[in-house]
């Protein structure tokens, strides 16, 4: 519980108080209630551990923090102790090319990737449970032999050299590829089956860390990496740990030679063999992941989904083309349409207006005979012939508008003297115009 | 290489543990890793499965699916059986079974069974033999389709968990469950009750929202556990993060089935008025439970939204039915049943000897506690000190149908590690019987206050420490005593708002809210100092200083008290010796 913070006031001291040590007992606190505890809950697991080991609250928060210490270091211990198989303890010393010395350190799941602290935390723990001293203080007769394959062990995995000879030899560490039917099982297992093997054989690669095989997640470019980086694997297995050991007997040189020769020969043989072996396993790989088949697919989709474009593209230019050339065509046919006819139109129009200036003419014509040809009584025709002239002479004067407005001015028009001052207008306006001269029309001025 | 593992197993029991709330009307599943917790839907993708059995054609189906059956195959199908769960006959209350296979005596023993027709009709259409099966065994088969459910979604075979029971779970239908349980692959860790395991899982979540504390505050809650066909009610104590049941209530006949009927019973009038010469669908069985089926869903839907709507094909003599109902409409309809919710949740404070002040929270768990108005009601029926914790009136709540199954998970995680005998050993009464303090122990401050460092029902042994301000310095006195919670109850004149009223929860609904002018009656709780225990004099407090004091109540329930100023020299130690006639107590 966290401390509780009280908003109060403490009353002041007394001053006649006193008590032994400043403290005084006054009474007992009231009979409890027993009740049952809900068995549930983290704070409950406390309690019930406190009360079953009888330790007070400072005594457990004690226990509990050196327990979590304690509990990392047996952990800690806890990897490298694995139970010993009987019959490995059985083994004979002289024996030691064929002992699986990972097994013999109890480091059987680490392996290749037991790290050095790990191979010495173990040998210290495998020699004082083995030590020929020890098993005799306990009067068990056992014999030194597994404890020389102990420290054979040892000598080979703390010496960096004889370790990578052994590991690339280490059938422990082996993951067989899986069967191909195995694989075709479901759906996630090809990765589920292969991934493990490729982290085996990745111990091999002088190149680290390694591209793992990944998922059906992995991107195009992971599993290219993948691909790549195994068929160009570099490796640093090697298996000079499988020569053929010359008998401690021979001193003869040629035989020597002779046996050396023969190993070298078997351990090229064996490289070549395995770096063949490797290339098979990633190309029957290659052939079960479906991913390089979708990633193909994608890219032919991709491809044919450009080239489709491409052409799209083309067939639309030239459509493109044709549209604009028929358009063109259109626009130049329209345009000799819409002047043929305007030109048509103009021609109607001067024609309807020459035949408007006849009839209007006509109009005023006929309003000079209406006026009694401006003059009283009956017009002789000498009269009649002034006034014509007189009028033939106003209207070649007159523009067409002109005639139109005078013409519906007298159109209709009975009264002489209206038509006469309609006549003597236009004349006035013609000789402001500087058309007419004064006095020149006799008869209408 | 290979024996290796064979020793841990036997030393570390490889369990995969999952929390299992088994309902009468629903199940649900909840596992807890790296201290996460999640509700596993099963394979039709729900996380309440409904805790029926049905066998059509050879074929056995549970959850939505066997619920679906109880309107074309309902001697067929098990419903409501987690009850029944050894129980003898004669004491079983068949009612929430009667659209399903009716509960009959088990031939073996005398307890109770289903007759139904497991095995596929022959060909011939002879009818087939029917099969008698025991509770136990509808139980098993049930737990097995979780335990399969659990085991899909998690990729390992879930072989162990905690399960949730009623507070009022007998011996007997324990060890039922336990057997049933076992016969279907589960180890079964514990039991622990619905309302305890709703708390935790609430807890927990408190825990990592308002991280730092390392348990959380002192507090009384009310547990609400309102289910399909029952509701039960716990008055917790929550000390230090232990758990105490001080009390429980419960109603056997109230739960959302009750809400349910009060739809069934307003559609089937609506059914009847709008096609007058239709039969009332409630006399026929198949159109009852189709209308029983929909008025759940209608139900729920009114939890969220303000309307929703019945649409049966066929409800009875052919005729289509379609019905909109609003939630208010509901809420008018069911006030009744309603309030006999918040009745039960107050029987229960009555019950712990407690006031309504008293209560810190009401947590709302179970399916009914959606129900908007419940929570509403409670809230103001309840003083404003208590908080009500529901999908209506806390936005952090839990969603109440997983409260149970979550803590289940959180308790599975947290034993799933140990022996069973280990589990057994922290579960028996010499561990969990514990003396629970009968008065609060605090400071005397003032004149006549009281300020509490550890409340009443506080399991001891216990350890508080509290820090006080002394702003003028100098001496002062530190005077631990018992504190006495009191109500005072003044009457405040010119009642101004009516809004919290507290209502009288009488049967009768005779409108009797306080008029206006009628004074208020305003409750408070009060603390007064009660016996005291034991004096110490701090001397020579610095100006605004502060003084700590620890308190270690033992399990014979002495006192050590250990004084100090914050940051000053020394201190005053001294101890209350234990009481005499002391029955308790264990340990040291
Ligand atoms: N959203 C919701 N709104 C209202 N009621 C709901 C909602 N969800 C579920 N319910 C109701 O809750 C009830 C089921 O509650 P729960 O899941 O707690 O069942 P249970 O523990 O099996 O109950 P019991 O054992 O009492 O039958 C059902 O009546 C269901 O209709």
């Amino acid at each position: 519980m966290a401390t509780i913070q009280l908003s109060a006031t403490l009353p002041s001291l007394p001053t006649d108080w006193t008590a032994e040590k400043d403290f005084k007992s006054i009474s007992r606190v009231t009979q409890p209630t027993a009740r049952s505890l809900e068995p549930v809950g983290p704070h409950f697991l406390a309690h019930a551990r406190r009360k079953r080991h009888h330790r007070t609250f400072s005594e457990d928060e004690r226990i509990q923090a050196e327990s979590s210490v304690k509990k990392t270091e047996d952990e800690d211990a806890g990897e490298i102790s694995e139970d010993e198989d009987p019959v490995m303890l059985q083994r004979e010393a002289k024996d030691w090319k064929h002992q699986d010395h990972y097994a013999v350190m109890g480091l059987s799941k680490y392996r290749w990737r037991a790290t050095e602290e790990q191979i010495k935390r173990a040998h210290r723990k495998k020699v004082l449970r083995h030590h020929p001293d020890k098993k005799a203080a306990s009067g068990k007769e056992e014999g030194d032999q597994f404890f020389k394959c102990i420290q054979r062990a040892n000598d080979i995995l703390m010496d960096p050299v004889k370790r990578r000879q052994f590991d690339s030899v280490d059938e422990g560490a082996e993951k067989e590829p899986p069967a191909k039917k195995d694989v075709s099982k479901k759906p996630g297992n090809f990765y589920k089956l292969w991934g493990p093997v490729f982290e085996a054989e990745g111990r091999f690669s002088k190149r680290q860390p390694v591209p793992q095989l990944g998922n059906d997640k992995s991107t195009r470019e992971e599993v290219e990496q993948f691909y790549n980086f195994w068929f160009d694997f570099d490796s640093w297995r090697s298996f000079e740990y499988l020569d053929e050991e010359v008998p401690d007997d021979s001193a003869d040189r040629a035989q020597l030679r002779h046996q050396e020769r023969k190993n070298n020969n078997a351990r090229k043989k064996r490289k070549v063999e395995d770096t063949t072996r490797l290339r098979q396993l990633v190309e029957s790989v290659m052939a079960q992941d479906d991913r390089i088949r979708k990633f193909k697919q994608e890219a032919s989709k991709q491809k044919n989904a450009k080239k489709n474009e491409r052409e799209a593209a083309e067939k639309a230019a030239k459509e493109e083309a044709q549209r604009k050339k028929e358009e063109d065509e259109r626009l130049a046919k329209e345009k000799a349409e819409a002047e043929k006819a305007t030109k048509e139109e103009g021609k109607k129009a001067k024609e309807a207006a020459k035949n408007a200036a006849k009839k209007n003419k006509r109009t005023i014509r006929g309003a000079v005979k209406e006026a009694g040809y401006f003059v009283d009584g009956n017009a002789g025709p000498k009269e009649i012939d002034a006034a014509l002239n007189d009028v033939d002479a106003l209207i070649a004067k007159m523009e067409n508008e002109e005639l139109g407005v005078v013409a519906s001015k007298l159109q209709g028009n009975s009264d002489k003297a209206a038509i006469k001052g309609v006549f003597q207008e236009q004349v006035t306006s013609l000789v402001a115009a500087g058309k007419v001269k004064e006095g020149e029309l006799k008869s209408l001025s | 290489m290979t024996s290796e593992s064979a020793i841990d197993d036997t030393q570390y029991p490889q369990r995969t543990a999952i929390g299992l709330s088994f309902g009468n009307s629903y199940s649900s599943i909840a596992h807890t890793a790296d201290g996460k917790t999640e509700v596993i839907a099963n394979e039709e993708g729900d996380r309440q499965i409904p805790s029926i059995l049905s066998y059509v054609s050879g074929e056995e189906f549970q959850g939505t699916q066997a619920k679906a059956q109880i309107v074309r195959n309902p001697r067929n199908t098990i419903a409501y059986f987690r009850d029944l769960l050894g129980k003898e006959f004669k004491d079983v209350d068949p009612s929430p079974c009667h659209a399903s296979a009716h509960p009959v005596e088990s031939s073996e023993g005398k307890g109770v069974a289903f007759v139904v027709q497991e095995k596929e009709v022959a060909e011939d259409g002879e009818e087939g033999e029917k099969s008698t099966l025991t509770v136990a065994e509808v139980t098993t088969r049930h737990l097995r389709k979780l335990k399969e459910s659990a085991s899909d979604y998690l990729g390992k075979d879930v072989n162990a968990a905690v399960i949730t029971v009623p507070s009022d779970f007998t011996d007997a239908q324990k060890s039922t469950l336990s057997e049933s349980a076992s016969k279907a692959g589960i180890e079964l860790l514990q039991f622990i009750t619905e309302p305890i395991s709703a708390l935790l899982a609430y807890d927990a979540k408190q825990q990592l929202t308002d991280s730092g504390s390392s348990a959380p505050q002192d507090k009384i809650v009310l547990v609400a556990d309102l289910g399909g066909t029952r509701s039960d009610v716990a008055v917790i104590a929550s000390r230090g993060g232990i758990y105490t049941t001080l009390a429980t209530a419960h109603d056997y006949e109230l739960g959302g089935s009750s809400l349910d009927k009060i739809l069934i019973e307003h559609a089937a009038k609506e059914f009847q008025k709008k096609n007058k010469s239709a039969s009332d669908p409630r006399k026929n069985e198949r159109s009852l439970a189709k209308l029983t089926l929909e008025a759940e869903a209608v139900k729920k839907a009114l939890s969220l939204g303000a309307t929703a709507s019945f649409s049966i094909e066929s409800l009875g003599d052919g005729i289509d039915f379609n019905l909109t109902v609003n939630r208010s409409r509901f809420e008018l309809l069911g006030n009744k049943v309603l309030m006999s919710f918040t009745r039960l949740i107050e029987s229960a404070v009555q019950k712990a000897d407690l006031d309504i002040l008293d209560v810190d929270e009401i947590l709302l768990s179970g399916g009914t506690s959606h129900t908007p108005k419940i929570a509403s009601n409670l809230q103001s029926h309840f003083p404003e000190s208590a908080v009500v914790i529901a999908p209506a009136t806390s936005a952090t709540a839990i969603n109440p149908s997983e409260l149970a199954a979550r803590g289940a998970a959180i308790q599975a995680s947290l034993i799933s590690g140990f022996e069973v005998e280990e589990i057994g050993a922290s579960t028996e009464a010499v561990v969990t019987v514990t003396p629970h303090l009968t008065h609060a122990i605090g400071l005397v401050t003032g004149e006549e206050g009281f300020a509490v460092i550890v409340p009443a029902e506080t399991p001891a042994p216990v350890r508080r420490t509290a820090q006080i301000v002394v702003k003028a310095g100098g001496d002062v006195l530190v005077r631990l005593a018992e504190g006495v919670r009191e109500i005072s109850v003044r009457t405040e004149d010119k009642a101004t708002t009516n809004g919290n009223a507290k209502k009288d929860a009488d049967e009768d609904e005779d409108e009797d809210d306080d008029s206006d002018d009628e004074p208020e009656e305003v409750r408070e709780k009060v603390w007064k100092a009660g016996k005291v225990l034991a004096e110490a004099g701090i001397r020579g407090v610095k100006k605004g200083g502060k003084v700590e004091v620890q308190v270690n109540v033992a399990a014979d329930l002495s006192v050590t008290v250990v004084c100090r100023e914050v940051g000053g020299k020394g201190g005053v130690r001294g101890t209350v010796p234990a009481g005499k006639a002391e029955q308790n107590g264990n340990a040291s």
